[in-house]
């Protein structure tokens, strides 16, 4: 019996120091220097958590555990190898499997302990289910949306948000109702199903551009839902790596609203990107200026300071491996090349920097979106790649356009600005884009990667 | 019961209060890495169901742990596979030394 007892003692003191590192796994993540410690330091706490709960005294069969761990490794391995520009669906769909986790531990230990569920222990455990639930099929259909399995466009219809917050509503009385009479076990399905509804219904009208905010608040849901789940299992460790997990989710998601000047119940209840259609269709004809290659060649090496602006159309068309080449080319000319950095540049937060340190640009030469704004007047090039919303100016100065107060990159007050776009059709938001139609404007008309794979070309034949 | 709670609600707040000093600290260049990673450690939860798995006290409780002990572990050699894999790339100008 003392044994039993040193066992356990045994095991919260792992998981204490699991929760220690895994807090300083989160610290080392501020910097690229330190980041890979960070990773360690979680890895190891992982495998002492693992290993202290294999010590636990009502343990009995090991084979299933193992059977287990072994098959989930096997999935894991191939979803840790997926390209960079499907990282964003793989976290979506790695958030469905954490949810998923989370609401089946809930449900069965709803069923070993029923009917005798404490009103509290109740409630946490409708919290952990009614979250895990609507997060595991709201991340499905967020993955369904990145991998374009789906349709990227929002759809609605009318009455949407009220049949959305009713079957919310409906899910959370259900459970009101069950932690005050927990013996009503023929109610319990109804906190799972209603949610697993919910969570499709919800991603339904999002589209495509505000994934980066989706994908964080579904991030913070999964950790609430874990934590909820440490509450029901009385676990200091999961309460721990969940509420880390949550504010991460939340404080990302905070950014990302920010960043296209939206709230979280606009995001969710919005539906962006089709009440523009009258914007296009009143579009008078404009002028703009357009340049070939060689033109453009010749003003990026005879530029001092280039500024580049990627967005995700870059790493659509592939050519984020090219551009590196076009920074490698202009650094050697002496050009001084630096990256603006949108913080919803790509599909998910940080997207963009992954890529691009992917195709072996240098991470200093990355700057954020508000260290960089106030240089672009002394930049002679901004040469702006597949992004177009984040590059416009009406976002400043045009209150009737739908993305007005969002920040932008100031490339309009370059000294040039080259764009490199396939054709003058708006962009994802379907808003049109007035710095293509400024006098200090080029427009470059092509394919993003055969484009700077000749400006390149350009750049190594002549000696401008 | 009640001390379980509060114990419970004192580590969730306190928990939640480092998240956040220690995330606002994170670069946004590793954004993306910080959400595989923390995704990763939300695995944890496979410690749940591994007593469910291990502990076997019912049919349901066993298969329902079972499938969640798969989905979690794939979340934790995924998560940390992929955190490397991205951490790897970022490379500065300044050469370091190996």
């Amino acid at each position: 019996m003392t044994d039993f007892a040193g066992s356990q003692y045994l095991i919260e003191i792992v998981y204490l120091i699991a929760s220690v590192l895994f807090i300083l796994s989160l610290k080392w993540m501020s910097s690229p220097k330190s980041a890979r410690h960070g990773i360690l330091a979680g890895e190891i706490g992982m495998v002492l958590a693992i290993a202290g709960t294999l010590l636990h005294h009502g343990i009995i069969d090991y084979k299933w555990i193992i059977i287990a761990l072994v098959l989930g490794s096997g999935i894991g391995v191939p979803l840790g190898l997926v390209q960079m520009t499907a990282v964003p669906q793989r976290t979506a769909l790695s958030h469905a499997f954490g949810a998923f986790c989370v609401t089946l531990v809930g449900t069965a230990e709803y069923y070993l302990r029923a009917p005798n569920v404490p009103p509290f222990m109740m409630a946490v455990l409708s919290a952990e289910v009614i979250l895990g639930s609507l997060t595991f099929t709201g991340s499905l259909m967020a993955a369904g949306k990145l991998q374009e399995v789906l349709p990227q466009r929002p759809i609605t219809y009318k009455g949407q948000n009220f049949v959305n917050l009713g079957l919310l509503a409906g899910a959370v009385l259900v459970a009101g109702y069950l932690v005050m009479h927990p013996q009503a076990t023929f109610l319990y399905p109804v906190i799972v199903i209603v949610p697993l509804f919910f969570g499709v219904m919800m991603i339904i009208p999002i589209g495509g551009a505000d994934m980066p905010t989706v994908i964080s608040l579904l991030n913070s849901y999964a950790g609430l839902s874990a934590a909820a789940m440490g509450f029901v299992l009385n676990s200091k460790l999961l309460i721990i790596a969940g509420a880390l997990d949550g504010s991460s989710g939340f404080i990302l998601s905070v950014i990302m609203s920010k960043a296209m000047n939206r709230s979280f119940t606009n995001v969710l209840f919005g539906a962006f990107g089709q009440v523009q259609a009258s914007a296009v269709a009143g579009a008078e004809e404009k002028t703009v200026h357009s340049a070939t290659p060689d033109e453009a060649a010749g003003i990026l090496a005879a530029a001092n300071k280039v500024v580049i602006v990627p967005g995700y159309g870059m790493a659509v068309a592939q050519a984020q491996h090219k551009v590196r080449e076009l920074y490698d080319a202009l650094t050697k000319r002496g050009v001084d090349v630096r990256f603006a950095i949108h913080p919803v540049a790509g599909r998910m937060p940080g997207h963009m920097n992954v890529l691009l340190a992917e195709a072996d640009v240098p991470y200093d030469r990355l700057i954020e979106m508000d260290e960089i704004n106030g240089d672009f007047p002394q930049t002679d090039v901004a040469l702006v790649i597949g992004a177009n919303d984040v590059t416009n100016p009406a976002a400043r100065t045009d209150k009737s356009s739908p993305i007005y107060g969002m920040p932008i990159l100031d490339v309009d007050k370059a000294r040039t600005v080259m764009v490199i776009k396939r054709s003058m059709n708006p962009g994802f938001a379907g808003i049109d884009n007035p710095l293509y139609y400024l006098d200090n404007t080029l427009m470059l008309f092509g394919d993003a990667k055969s484009f700077v794979t000749n400006i390149v070309h350009e750049l190594a034949s002549n000696q401008h | 019961m009640g001390s379980t709670l509060i114990d419970g609600l004192f580590v969730f707040v306190l928990a939640g209060f480092i998240g956040f000093e220690v995330i606002r600290r994170v670069s946004p260049l590793l954004h993306t890495p910080l959400m595989s990673l923390t995704n990763a450690l939300d695995a944890i939860a496979v410690v749940g169901a591994i007593v469910l798995v291990g502990e076997h006290k019912s049919t349901l409780a066993f298969v329902l742990g079972f499938l969640a002990v798969v989905a979690a572990t794939s979340n934790v050699v995924g998560g940390f596979l992929i955190t490397d894999r991205m951490l790897r790339m970022f490379k500065s100008t300044r050469p370091t030394k190996p």
